[in-house]
């Protein structure tokens, strides 16, 4: 695939069909690709690269990317279009400056899940099949790349482009892979157990902000915690649940529009499930108002903007964990 | 040196953390190790590092510096600290071992900082020799000896003992502590497992990494480099590389409005946030890219400038395993050495 997308993207380059494109660049090791943007098909014959570790969504670039002058190519995985479309719907991309290339995704890893899995010092990783051959500073090992994959990818919602303007490769279907399997879990739990699971979780943040940053559907200019005079500014934690907090209070602002691409959990350094927050929203919407998934399209209004006569009433929504 | 059957590692936390707070470190819910404060079970992670470094114990993210109290047209003016107690941190690696003393030349310097060097001086670090690095390991790069620690003192593993020396007092003390539990010798033992991590190290893929030209002679044509702009173009802005780096330390404080006074507070800060450094006049930084190279012209040229070549960096590989776009300071460092040699 890698040598398909690099002959379009020069192909379409060369044209002057686009002035650049969105890519991903190979790095020092054999996973840690960086999100790029290519000028010139020697930046591209350089360092364009497209393998089991481009897991970064590219979506959330074409904000300013699109707004730079021009056309740029963006090559989409299945996951990053429903975030263009969220992004599109917010007025937040222009969308005649961007010609969506999709690509097709057999789930996404990244050195961090590797490692997780005990593999040290990887020098190089090889696909054999439906294997991972890894040589390592300690010998060659393999690993079937099904078992390589994290949470967000095992449950997978869709292999299919919601949106693209030419498609390469073989397209995908929509998935049932469990994706409210782990939210079950959850639900399952007596409160007080699921307040100590969330208090565990959370209480492990650094507030680096990475998952608020990474997060497509975070796309304000400026962020209320970034700005000095909200009188919530804080670089510190008045308490032991103030990160607590933030994370919940992010997950309702972003209730309805996250489209549950995974990137808050994979970017955290501290590993907290952070999308499972998200996913809780997302199967209550689906539960009060119909199922509907954010980012699948450009135009529907989504139920926690919208009123009609059919809405939840307040009082069969659950209280505290128990029902009311 | 001295020497302790491993399978008294158990015995040996025990002796030293009946007696004061002592943290090793051990695996979170989610699999990754941390420091954490020793109690009676708790298992020692065989990890190589813990996810946030140890600076923490010196430099924590958040402390309270004073409180004003007001009262009428009084202000009370309050200390915070309470008295600082022994501690001991144990299985430090060789990396954040070294991180102390670049803190140290930013905390220790005149006016000294009584809040850090209180800490220092109350807290016992016992290193802990690498025996596996990752491929993200280039602590040689700074003339790091993976497999010879500093710290108070040094502990080799191997899978029938632990080997102890001590380099301080404080280290002397240490293993006073646990000297019921040890014997003399291991000198073989170690230097045998020394050769064999030094081996391994040398085949890491960035062993070779050369930082000739980072200084400050050569500051004008790395901070104009046109390839600030391309390192950064990906640059979320998150703390994540500030707030793991074991040498990074930056802090701002601020007031907290307590209602009736204030709490002065400080906390780490990070350059790629971007009211960092903002003063009453604005911000001397107002892009991203202005931002990233801070951070890399910090660790790499102004604090060598300023500290007899000493980089602001021990290559503990913290920022290369957890960037969420995977740049760090060894892409930035390889790209931009093209351009000084």
């Amino acid at each position: 695939m890698q040598e398909v997308m690099l002959e379009k993207a020069k192909e379409l380059l060369q044209s002057g069909a686009v002035d650049r494109v969105l890519g991903w660049k190979a790095g020092e090791f054999a996973y840690d690709i960086t999100p790029c943007v290519f000028a010139s098909a020697q930046e591209l014959e350089a360092g364009f690269v497209y393998n089991d570790f481009c897991g970064n969504n590219l979506s959330k670039y074409l904000i300013k990317e699109s707004r730079k002058g021009g056309k740029v190519l963006a090559f989409l995985k299945p996951c990053d279009t429903y975030s263009f479309n969220q992004l599109i719907k917010e007025h937040r991309i222009v969308r005649e400056n961007v010609l969506v290339v999709g690509v097709p995704c057999q789930g996404m890893t990244d050195g961090e899940t590797l490692k997780a899995k005990g593999v040290k010092g990887i020098l190089g990783i090889k696909t054999e099949g439906e294997d991972f051959v890894i040589n390592t500073l300690y010998g060659d090992r393999t690993m079937a790349k099904k078992d390589a994959l994290p949470e967000r990818c095992l449950s997978c919602k869709s292999k299919k482009h919601v949106v693209y303007d030419e498609l390469l490769g073989q397209e995908g279907d929509k998935l049932d892979s469990g994706r409210f399997d782990l939210v079950n879990k959850l639900e399952a739990m007596d409160p007080e157990e699921r307040f100590a699971f969330w208090r565990g979780e959370l209480s492990r943040c650094i507030r680096c902000n990475a998952c608020r940053n990474v997060c497509p559907a975070c796309s304000c200019e400026k962020c209320v915690f970034d700005n000095d005079a909200s009188g919530v500014a804080q670089k510190a934690a008045a308490d032991s649940f103030e990160e607590n907090m933030f994370h919940i209070i992010r997950a309702f602002h972003v209730a309805g529009r996250c489209t549950d691409c995974g990137e808050c959990s994979r970017v955290c350094p501290q590993n907290i499930p952070l999308h499972l927050l998200n996913r809780k929203f997302i199967k209550d919407i689906n539960t009060l108002y119909g199922d509907y998934q954010a980012g699948e399209d450009t135009v529907s209004r989504a139920p926690l903007t919208n009123f009609t006569e059919g809405d939840a009433e307040p009082s069969i929504v659950t209280k505290g964990g128990k029902k009311a | 040196m001295r020497k302790i059957a491993k399978e008294k590692l158990g015995a040996l936390l025990a002796a030293v953390g009946r007696d004061k707070p002592l943290y090793i470190p051990a695996l979170d819910a989610s699999g990754q190790a941390r420091f954490t404060r020793w109690h009676e079970g708790l298992e020692m992670a065989r990890a190589l590092n813990t996810v946030r470094s140890a600076k923490d114990f010196f430099f924590p993210q958040t402390e309270n510096l004073v409180d004003f109290k007001v009262k009428g047209k009084q202000i009370e003016i309050i200390d915070p600290r309470s008295e600082q107690e022994d501690f001991v941190l144990f299985g430090v690696r060789a990396c954040d071992a070294r991180s102390f003393e670049i803190l140290d030349k930013v905390f220790l310097a005149d006016p000294v900082d009584t809040y850090y060097q209180s800490r220092r001086e109350h807290g016992t670090v016992v290193t802990l020799a690498c025996t596996q690095p990752e491929e993200t390991c280039f602590c040689s790069a700074f003339g790091i000896d993976a497999a010879a620690p500093e710290g108070d003192a040094q502990v080799w593993m191997d899978e029938e003992y632990l080997y102890l020396s001590a380099r301080t007092q404080k280290g002397d003390k240490f293993l006073e502590s646990v000297r019921a539990l040890a014997e003399d010798g291991g000198e073989d033992a170690v230097q045998r497992q020394q050769e064999e991590t030094r081996r391994v190290m040398a085949k890491t893929p960035l062993a070779g990494l050369n930082l000739e030209g980072f200084d400050g002679e050569h500051l004008n044509p790395l901070f104009d480099s046109e390839k600030w702009a391309e390192l950064s173009q990906a640059c979320l802005g998150c703390g994540t590389c500030t707030f793991v780096c074991p040498t990074c330390q930056c802090y701002d404080i601020r007031d907290f409005d307590t209602g009736d006074g204030v709490r002065r507070f400080r906390c780490w800060d990070s350059c790629m946030y971007s009211d960092f450094t903002k003063m009453a006049h604005g911000n001397p930084r107002l892009t991203q890219v202005e931002r990233f190279r801070q951070r890399f012209m910090h660790k790499l040229v102004y604090f060598p400038a300023n500290n007899d070549g000493q980089y602001g960096c021990v290559g503990c590989g913290r920022c290369l395993s957890k960037c969420p776009i995977s740049m760090n300071i060894v892409k930035v460092a390889k790209e931009l050495s093209k351009e000084v040699r």
